[in-house]
């Protein structure tokens, strides 16, 4: 694998995309993952070669359209069953860690 | 330095639907037991698919509608990525680059049209409530997910706005179509109609980049409030010489401040992409026609329609059509008085007079809304028929109307339990007239002598012996009569 054949990914790039993922990355491993990143970019970079010209973009596959409900309600889950998973519960709530807006 | 405010409003709309925009659980903002209207779908579950309320879309299509917007027939939503945990996915369903309805507009009375650039479906979060721990002093957070999926409708204006009159007027009436179309309480102190401002100052013409997004503001008066703390806070730092931070700040009410939140310097990376789970959503013109088709009158036009059959003044249509409710108490109370075509202006304009002042004022002292107003529009009429053929004059009118409605009893009731009804017996008013004509021969001669004013002192005398009872029309002629009579 030669070096660097993404120039446009930079560290602070990579520090970016982990910060937005919420994992933490060793600065020893920044450089390892900006190879490795770039790689996976050069990869998918092969599309760029397809001719779209007269293709719609969309973000499906199948041609469903417009599913709509009626707005009927059912029932919901009981109290017990929502904060069955819950790590800790608080007067029916779900008690986390202090927040602030 | 020539500063001219730039203001842009983006409104969040709490939508009046049975259910959620993605499940099947009850919508109610007022909550409820915490967690109770919860299901897999807006607890964020993996697995789950969501599916769109339909009466979500055609709410916010009859809004798009009422705002002149042009209706998207190809749309879809998106993924909009943050994490907090108000929001039980790590992501909100939105709609990014094809909202549903854009390019709208909506007239203020001045004439001036403000844009409307976008109206969008999205869903609510999640409520957190910030909690101390006594035995600690450590604070917690608690999470109720009733909210998480209820339909919300943001309606983003166009950044035109330049005063912070502007702003609470293009709010109160976006409020007032949203109550119309039946599509939202418009309530903004439970949180059903949510205001964030973004505003920055033009400096001799040119448009700012720095520009503040302000929040935490649940009334009408707080954005106007905030908005003009805002322009004198930005006008000052400018003409020190100083930038605007671009950041966001929240209104502090009773300190009659903004502060700073967080800095804005870094744009949040939402990574928005069409959402996998729902398929695109193709808006049929046929249904669209059929929505436009059954609107429901809207503010603008009760308004005309008010100044044309009833004969009133645009300020005084303008306060009826503010709000739905007292529109239709207007509208209920004159029903009582016969058909449409028959009824007076007079008759109207006092109705209207007496919902815009005195009930406005005792609703308002009260801190209720007109909905559940003491005095029903059938009792008002009640009353102002009571002035109209004399039996009270409307003096008295003031003082009955606010037993009436400290006391939720009719003014037939109260009329007659306090013997309040007005003189107008011919013998009764001639006696006390003869007493006052007896009493006063300066007057009396003074008016035999040309002066015409010794009249109204005389009816003035009859009014204070009969503690105003007295008709002052009838007292006048009686009085009149019996000057003439003696002479």
């Amino acid at each position: 694998m030669t070096q660097n054949k993404n120039p446009d990914l930079t560290l602070d790039d990579v520090k970016h995309v982990a910060a937005l993922a919420r994992i933490q990355v060793a600065e020893s491993e920044l450089e390892t993952i900006r190879t490795q990143l770039s790689d996976v970019l050069e990869i998918f970079a092969a599309l760029q070669d397809v001719d779209t010209t007269n293709v719609e973009p969309t973000g499906h596959v199948n041609s469903v359209n417009s599913v709509m409900r009626e707005d009927e309600p059912s029932p919901s889950l009981t109290q017990e069953q929502v904060l069955a998973n819950a790590p800790q519960e608080y007067e029916s709530f779900f008690r986390i860690k202090p927040v602030l807006d | 330095m020539l500063l001219e405010p730039v203001i842009g409003l983006e409104v969040h709309v709490q939508l009046l639907t049975r259910t959620k925009m993605f499940c099947a659980c009850v919508s109610d903002s007022s909550g409820g037991e915490p967690n109770t209207r919860v299901c897999p779908v807006c607890l964020g579950l993996p697995g789950v698919l969501p599916v769109v309320n339909k009466r979500a879309v055609q709410f916010t299509v009859m809004t798009g509608l009422a705002l002149n917007s042009t209706i998207a027939s190809d749309t879809k939503f998106d993924r909009k990525n943050y994490p907090y945990p108000d929001l039980m996915k790590g992501y909100q369903i939105s709609q990014f680059d094809i909202p549903i309805a854009s390019g709208g507009w909506l007239e203020l009375d001045s004439g001036n049209r403000l844009g409307i650039t976008r109206v969008h479906m999205e869903e609510d979060t999640a409520r957190l409530i910030h909690r101390v721990d006594d035995a600690t002093g450590k604070g917690f957070s608690l999470v109720d997910v009733n909210r998480s999926g209820i339909p919300l409708m943001e309606i983003v204006g166009d950044p035109d706005i330049s005063s912070a009159d502007d702003a609470r007027e293009y709010l109160t009436k976006l409020r007032s179509i949203v109550q119309y179309l039946g599509v939202s309480t418009g309530n903004m102190e439970e949180g059903s109609f949510r205001c964030d401002a973004n505003i920055s100052l033009k400096i001799d013409g040119q448009m700012s980049d720095q520009r503040v997004e302000v929040k935490n503001m649940n009334s009408f008066r707080a954005v106007h409030g905030a908005l003009e703390y805002e322009i004198q806070r930005q006008t000052e730092v400018l003409e020190k010489g100083q930038r605007i931070v671009q950041e966001t700040r929240g209104w502090i009410e009773d300190q009659g401040i903004t502060v700073s939140q967080r800095s804005k310097e870094e744009a949040h990376d939402y990574r928005y992409f069409p959402e996998p789970d729902l398929p695109p959503l193709v808006v049929d013109p046929i249904w669209v026609e059929d929505i436009r088709s059954k609107l429901p009158e809207l503010p603008e036009n009760r308004r005309k329609r008010f100044q044309e059959e009833y004969d009133l003044s645009e300020y005084d249509a303008n306060q009826l059509v503010a709000t739905k409710a007292s529109a239709d108490f207007f509208e209920d109370s004159l029903s009582t008085r016969g058909d449409k075509q028959s009824i007076e202006s007079a008759i109207a304009k006092s109705t209207a007079n007496w919902i815009n002042t005195d009930l406005a004022h005792l609703l308002n002292d009260a801190g209720v809304n007109i909905e559940n107003s003491p005095i029903s529009p059938a009792s008002l009429s009640e009353m102002l028929a009571f002035i109209e053929d004399g039996t009270i004059s409307s003096k008295m009118a003031k003082d009955l109307f606010e037993e009436m409605f400290h006391t939720e009893k009719g003014a037939k009731v109260i009329i007659e339990a306090k013997g309040l009804n007005q003189i107008s017996d011919d013998d009764a008013l001639a006696e006390f007239v003869s007493g006052v004509i007896a009493e006063n021969s300066k007057a009396v001669d003074d008016y035999r002598n040309g002066k015409e004013t010794a009249v109204k002192f005389l009816v003035g005398q009859v009014m204070r012996v009969t503690r105003g009872q007295a008709n002052p029309q009838k007292a006048t002629e009686a009085v009149l009569s019996q000057l003439d009579r003696d002479v």
